[in-house]
Formats: structure tokens, C-alpha cells, sequence
């Protein structure tokens, strides 16, 4: 592929994922601002946001944040917010065909719910390049960044956050995020266990190991309701990709 | 600028484990498939976790709380979430004091 081929790739990438922008100007400010509450410098944020790059496990590791931090805790939170990720990997992987180790293993730092998604509805029309998945990650991966360290510069200034209710936005966060993972049916009796869980797990356990235990329970349940609905061409050519390799 | 040591580990231990689960997903297809159970219980984990996460605070903290995740959720349901969010917050603020 030429150079110009490669940046016609990315232009296109770049604004397919420009409008969702958007959402990640208001939840990197808000973010930014919880962070601030808890004490994080902008710096530490600016690593946390560049290293991780993750909102949902972000926004929880700065509602158990102490100080000093839990590090065990807070990898181990980190890792099951982030499970997704293996299942949305798996379906990545017949796609990347092509690419060579480094954009395989360094690419796969930049997947986000929404380029994910998008690299798949690329995937079903035409090859993905390597090219095209930068272009929708990189103005996600800087914008996530640099929203985030700002809020926290600025939202330091905020004093008494329940004041304005930002004691429940992280509440309000998962909540609005929760209704778009609602599955339907199958997604009740997992959610249920996991309520029940968390609100026994947080009157008797210490700290915030009910997260985890809401966690386990409501996965346990979910495996036994049957297949996920993925698309059948995904998990169809998800397996002839795991076949052949 | 200050960057904290504990907090910089706490930071890189994050940043492992997410990393982690970028990349396995991909590492185990190439060796086998996922499925069965196995798939449903991955799938089940990120409402799982959130739904952990917020349990506490929307059904065992008080009326005001219960109220405004209630409002939250039908405002997400038809809104911009981040209109949702907004609207969860003033909640809250306006159920405390109509309810102290």
C-alpha cells in the first residue's frame, strides 16, 4: 500500500469516528473533575489516561481511590471491568489478517468500545488496514488524553461536589452506560444476582470488594443463558480464524 | 505536577492488566475458540460489574438516591446519556432537599 493510499485510510477513519468526539469531550471533562476530588495531579491523570486508556475502568478506579491507592485492588478492579475486552479481541482477530506482530499487538492498546465497533462495520464491507484503525483510534486516544487532564486542572476548583450532585455522577455514569449494554431478557437474572451480591457484599465486607463480588455473581448467572447474541458471520468466521491459525 | 509513587504503580498495574485483556482475547482465538458457558459468563461481566458498582448506592442509600437513578435511567433511555447524566445529578440535588 502506498503513503497516500495509507492516508487516504486514515481520513477516512478519522471522520467516521469525529462525531463521537463529542462524547468524549463531556466524559474526559467529567472525568477529569472526579479525578480532581480525589486528589490525582493532572499528570497522574494524563498517565492513567495514556496507559490505560479505558473510561469505564477509570471511572471506577477513582471512585475506590484512596490515598495511598490499593495497587493490588486497583489492578485487579482494572482487570475485571476490562474483561470485555477479551471477548471483543477474539472477534477482532479474524479481520487482522495481514498485519504484521507490532500493528497486531500495538493496535490492540488503542481498541475502545466505539472503534471497535466501527472496525467491524468496516470489516464486513472491505479489508481493514492498519491505516483506517489508527485513523479511528488516534483522535479518540488524544482527545481522551488531553479532556481529561484538563478537567482536572479545572475541575480542582469545584469545591463540595455533592453540592451539585457530582456524588451521583458516577451513579449516573454506569447507569446511562448499563441501559445500552441492556440485553433484554437475558440480561435480568445476571444483573439481579449482582445487585443482590453488591448490596449484601457492601454491608458486610470492608472497602469495595462487593464490586467484585457483584461481578462474579451476576457472570456466574450469565453463564448459563445460553450463547451471547453476536452476529452469526462474526462467530462464524471468528471460529474459521481460530481454525486456520 | 506531582506524580506520586504509590499512585504511579497503582497507575501501571491498571495499565497491565487492561493491557491484558486487549490482547488475549485475540491470542486465545488463535489457538482456540471461545464459547459455551465460557462466552456467556464474559459476556455477562461488564453489566455485572457496573450493576455491582452502582447497587449500593441505588437501592441501599435512601429514597432521594433510588429516585434519581430512576430518573436517570428513563432519561438515558430516550436522551443523550450525557443529558441523562445531568439530569441524574439535579435529581439528586432536588430530591435531598425536597425529601431532608
Amino acid at each position: 500500500m502506498t503513503r497516500k493510499d495509507s492516508g487516504g485510510e486514515f481520513t477516512a477513519g478519522a471522520l467516521t469516528i469525529l462525531p463521537l468526539l463529542v462524547a468524549v469531550v463531556v466524559y474526559g471533562l467529567l472525568f477529569g473533575t472526579l479525578a480532581a476530588q480525589k486528589g490525582l495531579s493532572p499528570l497522574e491523570v494524563a498517565i492513567m489516561s495514556a496507559t490505560v486508556f479505558a473510561g469505564a475502568s477509570q471511572f471506577v478506579a477513582v471512585e475506590i481511590w484512596t490515598s495511598p491507592p490499593g495497587i493490588v485492588l486497583l489492578g485487579a478492579t482494572a482487570l475485571m471491568v476490562n474483561l470485555r475486552h477479551v471477548l471483543m479481541g477474539a472477534a477482532l482477530a479474524p479481520f487482522l489478517k495481514g498485519w504484521s506482530r507490532g500493528q497486531i499487538y500495538g493496535g490492540l492498546h488503542f481498541m475502545a468500545d466505539e472503534n471497535w465497533a466501527f472496525t467491524l462495520k468496516r470489516a464486513a464491507q472491505t479489508p481493514v488496514t492498519p491505516a483506517y484503525y489508527l485513523g479511528l483510534a488516534l483522535p479518540l486516544y488524544v482527545g481522551w488524553i488531553a479532556c481529561t487532564t484538563l478537567g482536572t486542572i479545572f475541575g480542582g476548583v469545584l469545591q463540595d461536589p455533592a453540592r451539585y450532585g457530582l456524588d451521583f455522577a458516577f451513579t449516573a455514569v454506569f447507569l446511562t452506560l448499563l441501559v445500552s449494554l441492556w440485553k433484554g431478557k437475558r440480561s435480568v437474572a445476571p444483573w439481579l444476582a449482582s445487585a443482590l451480591a453488591a448490596v449484601a457484599g457492601h454491608e458486610l465486607l470492608p472497602g469495595v470488594w462487593y464490586i467484585a463480588l457483584g461481578g462474579l455473581a451476576g457472570s456466574l448467572v450469565g453463564a448459563f443463558m445460553g450463547p451471547p447474541a453476536l452476529p452469526a458471520k462474526y462467530r462464524e468466521t471468528a471460529k474459521e480464524g481460530g481454525n486456520a491459525a | 505536577m506531582q506524580l506520586d509513587p504509590v499512585s504511579l504503580a497503582a497507575i501501571l498495574a491498571m495499565a497491565a492488566s487492561t493491557y491484558f485483556t486487549r490482547i488475549f482475547g485475540y491470542w486465545l482465538v488463535r489457538r482456540t475458540t471461545v464459547g459455551g458457558r465460557m462466552a456467556s459468563a464474559l459476556e455477562a461481566v461488564p453489566g455485572a460489574i457496573l450493576t455491582a458498582i452502582i447497587a449500593p448506592m441505588a437501592f441501599a442509600t435512601g429514597p432521594a438516591e433510588s429516585g434519581a437513578a430512576l430518573i436517570t435511567v428513563l432519561l438515558a433511555l430516550r436522551l443523550p446519556l450525557i443529558v441523562a447524566v445531568a439530569g441524574g445529578c439535579l435529581a439528586v440535588v432536588a430530591l435531598r432537599a425536597l425529601l431532608a
